[in-house]
């Protein structure tokens, strides 16, 4: 969380003997570099100790350009190791399938090379922004150091763990060391709501269709910005993969890192634990006119012809694409010869579905799977792709500066079907 | 024609309103000056700050197409994506960066960034922190030169 108001005073953090050891070099080169910038982060966050972390995921693992690279293979080849189980976020590059797409083979080399380097250190390759969803996942009340915008905010909200907003560069850092600045949403007293979102007049159809809780999240995001909100008023009891697109598009459109739903996520048992028995600094109502209008501002194409549907950002879950296999079932039929059909997961999640058979109906369809990656993680996409539908904020958030595209916002139902007619196509839902 | 208005504008210097100096707290300490792009909305500099060549391109943002290489660059903080840090690292080593960057509050995301860049690079921006009454009043300053933990108000 970035501290809002006056600038942090600093200046009286207290270092540990292990932390003055690491500084010291006692533990070798590369644990001495991770502290010494670890060491000056608490410090202008004004932190006044650090703390032990049980975990680590690494956002620093995609590759955006060389400074990123050299920083790695500075560490990998200081010798670095991380020092608690450390998963590894997406990278800038599908090693399985990068050769059917646009990828530039001097962006493959480098990106690969970031990889074998975060690799080296000893840490686990999940290559996944939803390192949630595997058997990597954290604990109730672990302290841990999560990079990864729609990750943080989901371990922080959905499990209880508690972590900031981990940057690039510091996650890796904290991972070396096994240390992270005692600050912000480590702390029990920062992670109470200062926020009440009152949603009014959504049906149980309406909360149940898979296209709401993006558009939520977005309202959430673009409201609360940094602060933790609790929502009060939804008529129906989220799952997991509704929380998921929830808390990513929040992390998009704003900096919202802990989000709590009364009896839903497990620091709020009701909506008076959540506030901490405090007043709310503010309370937002909002209603299906406001819900529209965020769902506009998502849905920027509203019609037309498409070049892509892409799904999955996050990453899709196993449960994910045992729903679009069923819908493909349902409807049959193929994706028009102009739109490609997309759907990005991890190389783990995409081994189950296939050996579950979820992968036929989207074979069959006409779809292709990347894994390890994302549309806007790797420029795959050949330069015409410019008209994108999704079921995902996050890909509609980002979409239009990162890949100069034009993007449609719909639900699954939608999305398949405007794949298979080759442009945009509406479908009656509980919005109208 | 001769017709004579005694409201006829007449070109005369008026001092500039509002401070000339105000001070903040130097996370980056250093010396630079460029013209001010000063917004009051955060940016995510992940598909928000094209590293190659400087340009604000997150369409949504108020500083939508203005190039930030070489500007002060006054923002209230990033928002979104953790991948922020590595874009600044990696405009600072292109030379593509802001020359200086202000923001209400530390930023975590630029801090560590700017951290990452000392240990590697040798040029790094001044980064300061500013409370929000400075925030506020240094909008209207068309250029800006920061030392240190100072910004001065240039023409």
């Amino acid at each position: 969380m970035t501290a809002a108001g006056t600038a942090a005073s600093g200046g009286a953090l207290r270092l540990g003997e292990r932390d003055r050891a690491f500084l010291a070099g006692e533990a070798g080169e590369a644990t001495r570099l991770a502290m010494r910038i670890l060491t000056r982060m608490a410090e202008v966050r004004g932190a006044e100790a650090m703390l032990d972390i049980e975990r680590a995921h690494i956002d620093s693992t995609i590759y955006v350009g060389d400074a990123g690279l050299e920083f790695a293979e500075r560490l990998a080849g200081l010798g670095a190791r991380v020092r608690v189980p450390s998963t590894l976020n997406v990278s800038g590059l599908d090693e399985f399938h990068w050769r059917e797409w646009a990828v530039p083979a001097e962006w493959a080399e480098k990106s690969a090379r970031q990889m074998r380097a975060y690799e080296s250190l000893g840490t686990i390759p999940t290559w996944t922004c939803a390192p949630y969803q595997t058997e990597e996942a954290p604990r109730f009340g672990q302290q841990i150091a999560w990079g990864e915008s729609n990750a943080v905010v989901f371990a922080n909200s959905v499990i209880g763990a508690r972590t900031e907003r981990y940057p690039d560069l510091l996650d890796i850092c904290c991972a070396v060391t096994g240390r992270a600045p005692a600050v912000g949403l480590h702390l029990e007293e920062n992670r109470l709501a200062t926020r009440v979102l009152e949603v009014r007049g959504v049906s149980e159809a309406l909360a149940e269709a898979d296209d709401f809780y993006p558009v939520l999240g977005h309202l959430l995001g673009l409201w609360a910005e940094n602060e933790p909100a609790v929502i009060v008023g939804l008529p129906r009891k989220p799952t997991e993969d509704q929380l998921k697109a929830l808390g990513a598009a929040a992390a998009s459109s704003g900096a919202v890192a802990l989000f709590h739903i009364p009896g839903v996520t497990p620091e709020a048992p009701d909506l008076a634990q959540a506030l901490g028995g405090r007043a709310p600094r503010e309370r937002r109502s909002v209603g299906l006119e406001d819900l529209r209008a965020a769902r506009a501002e998502l849905n920027r194409r509203a019609e037309g012809d498409l070049d892509l549907v892409a799904l999955g950002s996050p990453h899709f879950s196993f449960a994910d694409f045992g729903k679009l296999a069923a819908a493909l079932r349902e409807r049959g039929g193929e994706r028009h010869p102009a739109c490609r059909f997309l759907v990005t997961t991890s190389r783990a999640v995409a081994a189950l579905a296939d050996r579950a058979g979820l992968l036929e109906p989207l074979q069959a369809f006409g779809g292709q799977v990347t894994v390890d990656t994302c549309i806007l993680a790797t420029p795959m996409l050949p330069a015409g792709v410019r008209r994108l539908m999704t079921n995902s904020a996050k890909y509609a958030w980002y979409a239009p500066g990162l890949l100069d595209a034009e993007v449609a916002f719909g639900s699954l139902g939608e999305c398949i079907a405007s794949a298979t007619a080759g442009r945009v196509v509406r479908e009656p839902s509980p919005w109208d | 024609m001769g017709l004579k208005s005694d409201a006829a504008p007449r070109p005369v210097s008026v001092p500039v309103p509002g401070p000339v100096r105000l001070v903040g707290r130097a996370v980056i300490a250093g010396e630079a000056e460029g013209p001010l792009l000063h917004s009051g909305e955060p940016l995510s500099f992940w598909g928000g700050y094209d590293a190659e060549t400087g340009r604000i391109m997150d369409l949504r943002h108020p500083l939508a197409g203005e190039n930030g290489a070489g500007s002060v660059l006054a923002l209230p903080a990033t928002r979104g994506s953790s991948t922020t840090a590595a874009v600044l690292l990696e405009a600072i080593r292109r030379g593509t960066a802001p020359a200086a960057l202000i923001t209400l509050g530390v930023d975590a995301f630029l801090s560590l960034a700017s951290f990452v860049a000392e240990e590697m690079y040798d040029r790094v921006p001044p980064l300061v922190a500013v409370d929000e009454e400075a925030f506020r009043a240094l909008a209207g300053w068309p250029r800006l030169a920061v030392c240190g933990g100072e910004l001065f108000r240039r023409e």
